[in-house]
């Protein structure tokens, strides 16, 4: 039968071959599932993974899906390498795009882009702040969980946008429908590539690339961080400041949700409504932790999780398929990746039935 | 408000805190194991959507609530393969499970979104029943509701009165010296993932066909999530877990009352209590670390692996 034993030292190797693991298992329990709903396998797996890339304007939305994810995840990756467990980003995301959406109604035809779109940025990162900033004093203060309450207030933030959008915000001449009003032209980010839907948000994703590039790597705060998370009991002794470090972790996930937010309403979508977001906090966990909370790999695994979003959408399309099949390959690679993370600790031995008795 | 208003608010209030109970219990029995499964809201989903479909196509609700327990059963038994077979992350796992089964149940539920259901009915004894108040409050509900007492005298008398009970309480106490007595930690964290998947996997049946008998893309609202936290709030003690449940199924129709009384508030105002109430008893049962940590099994969270102890 076969056996994990530990291995002597972690492989690296492992590390980085574990999530293309994930993701070649991944396709072939997909492949497998689309045979038995019956689509031949390889036609599924071109409309789920070539066609919808296939031209210049689906690799411009192949774009627009992957810079929130990868924005969140790597807000979320700060957290995540302390053992700080932000799961609410889709509701800092939220609360990002109300503040952002409001500051564009309040101001609405009365300022230039200059001056909007940056006020809109800065006021989606506080609104995202605001909302990350609740698990963080909860649990500073009443040492709450940080899962539980962030998750929580996804709900409430969901439920000040139906309120807002039914009510005060609502637009007067929308025919009822529970959404604001358009956002004027100043308050929506340029279009970057022609023929594409790709806006300017896409530039404040790569300078959170470049910000968590050089936060990772040379601050002393981030060290400590990855060491209160491999070995917490050592950043104990060490002195690390655990407080400090919870609310840095809830405020970086929560702040780039906000912006994430922000670039939705200020891009594809224009206006304030429901949904924001098709989860894309949520989806940006398993961005994460593919990505092995490092900015490359959140990089690549933001692409691969937008093709995931895109392939569910051409699948909906072109075989019929529910889009919440995106959902479910969303699900089994983290699921994946965590199994086969094991072999980064273990390798698999085999050994003969009879002796497997005596450990 | 008249008595029989009250009654029928009480009797609403434990119809609603029913699929809590079971979801709950489940993960009690689980984390007292040292295993924290934050998948309830996935297996709780999951079961909905497996025994509406059943209860749609065959008619039969008690084969669907056994299609329910076994659907979240199924997706507990990936969650103890990757954490205890493989020894991942629990924390991580079980965010995947939750994020998986709605995906799941949204994929194969999409055909029976307008699929009206004949719900479980609520039973009626000859003349208990018909009492005046005590009929109403304790011999008018559907079986399931009696099944979640059924489970909970069950399992407390499991956790405090039988040898099994006391192993699995060991087990989430202290695997190694449980494992050095000869017990299979590994074997009995299993069982308790199955049997908290199954609980939950119930508790989602009884919301799609009990409760509100239809099936729609997330139908339980957070209540998983809710689920979990009621487990810290009760401080793992299954008779804590039926009072807040029931307190939790008193704030979810406070809202409904609220405004029928003829206070003007948005009703998505009202819509946050469960979640806020949720949050706050949080704080009130944590403010005081030392009572989780009295509380808490000792190995809650952790991996385990015999050749690492």
């Amino acid at each position: 039968m076969l056996r994990l034993e530990p291995r002597p030292a972690p492989s690296r190797l492992m590390v980085y071959l574990s999530p293309l693991l994930a993701m070649a298992l991944m396709l072939v329990v997909g492949m497998v599932v689309f045979t038995i709903l019956g689509q031949p396998p390889l036609k599924a797996f071109h409309a789920f993974f070539i066609e919808p890339i296939n031209d210049w304007y689906g690799f411009g939305e192949l774009l627009i899906k992957s810079s929130p994810l990868a924005l969140i995840a790597l807000g979320l990756a700060v957290g995540f390498r302390a053992n700080i467990w932000n799961i609410g980003a889709e509701g800092q995301l939220i609360m990002g795009a109300i503040a952002a959406g409001g500051v564009a109604l309040w101001l609405y035809e009365t300022t230039s882009a200059w001056i909007l779109l940056p006020l809109m940025f800065i006021a989606g990162a506080l609104g995202g702040m605001f909302w990350a900033s609740i698990p963080a004093f909860l649990r500073t203060r009443f040492n709450t969980s940080e899962i539980l309450v962030s998750l929580m207030l996804v709900y409430v933030a969901n439920l000040v946008l139906s309120w807002l959008i039914h009510g005060p915000w609502r637009d007067p001449d929308g025919y009822g429908f529970p959404q604001s009003k358009l956002f004027e032209s100043s308050a929506i980010l340029p279009i970057m590539l022609e023929g594409t839907r790709v806006h300017a948000g896409i530039f404040i994703t790569v300078l959170a690339l470049l910000a968590a590039g050089i936060f990772f790597r040379w601050s002393l705060i981030a060290f400590q961080m990855r060491v209160a998370g491999l070995a917490p009991k050592a950043a104990l002794y060490a002195g690390f400041k655990q407080k400090k470090m919870v609310w840095l972790g809830l405020l970086a996930g929560g702040a780039a949700a906000g912006l994430a937010g922000t670039a939705e309403v200020a891009g594809p979508i224009g206006q304030l409504l429901i949904p924001i977001s098709p989860g894309y906090g949520f989806a940006a966990i398993i961005v994460a932790f593919v990505g092995r909370l490092h900015p490359v790999g959140i990089v690549l695994a933001s692409l691969l999780m937008a093709l995931l979003y895109l392939g569910g959408e051409s699948a909906q399309m072109q075989l019929a398929l529910p889009a919440a099949v995106s959902g479910v390959f969303q699900g089994m690679l983290l699921f994946f990746l965590l199994a086969t993370d094991v072999l980064i600790q273990f390798k698999l031995r085999w050994v003969p039935k009879a002796s497997a008795g005596a450990v | 408000m008249d008595m029989n208003t009250l009654v029928l608010i009480l009797a609403a209030t434990v119809a609603a805190a029913i699929p809590l109970i079971f979801a709950a219990l489940g993960e009690l029995v689980v984390e007292k194991s040292g295993v924290l499964n934050l998948g309830v809201e996935g297996m709780m989903v999951v079961g909905a959507v497996f025994a509406f479909m059943t209860a749609a196509e065959t008619g039969q609700l008690w084969l669907a609530v056994i299609v329910g327990a076994l659907a979240g059963a199924g997706m507990a038994l990936m969650f103890g393969f990757i954490t205890l077979s493989l020894m991942a992350n629990q924390v991580a796992t079980g965010l995947a499970l939750t994020i998986f089964g709605i995906g799941l149940s949204a994929f194969i539920g999409q055909g029976y979104t307008s699929v009206a259901l004949d719900g479980l009915k609520e039973i009626s004894i000859p003349v208990l029943s018909s009492l005046p108040i005590v009929g109403k409050l304790l011999f008018s509900y559907n079986i399931l509701v009696y099944l979640a007492v059924v489970a909970f005298v069950g399992i407390w008398w499991f956790l405090y009165k039988s040898r099994a009970g006391l192993i699995l309480r060991a087990v989430g106490e202290s695997p190694s010296s449980a494992h050095a007595l000869g017990y299979r930690v590994i074997r009995v964290r299993y069982l308790a993932v199955l049997f908290g998947g199954a609980m939950a996997g119930v508790g989602g049946a009884y919301l799609s066909i009990a409760y509100t008998p239809l099936w729609a893309e997330g139908m339980t609202a957070g209540r998983g999530w809710i689920a979990l936290a009621l487990v810290v709030f009760a401080t793992w003690r299954p008779g804590r877990v039926l009072i807040g449940a029931l307190l939790f199924g008193g704030v979810t129709i406070a809202q409904f009352h609220v405004q029928g009384l003829g206070v003007e508030i948005p009703s998505q105002f009202l819509s946050m209590l469960p979640y806020l109430a949720t949050i706050i008893v949080l704080v009130l049962i944590s403010r005081d670390a030392g009572v989780i940590r009295l509380n808490a099994p000792a190995s809650l969270g952790q991996p385990w692996h015999n050749e690492l102890h």
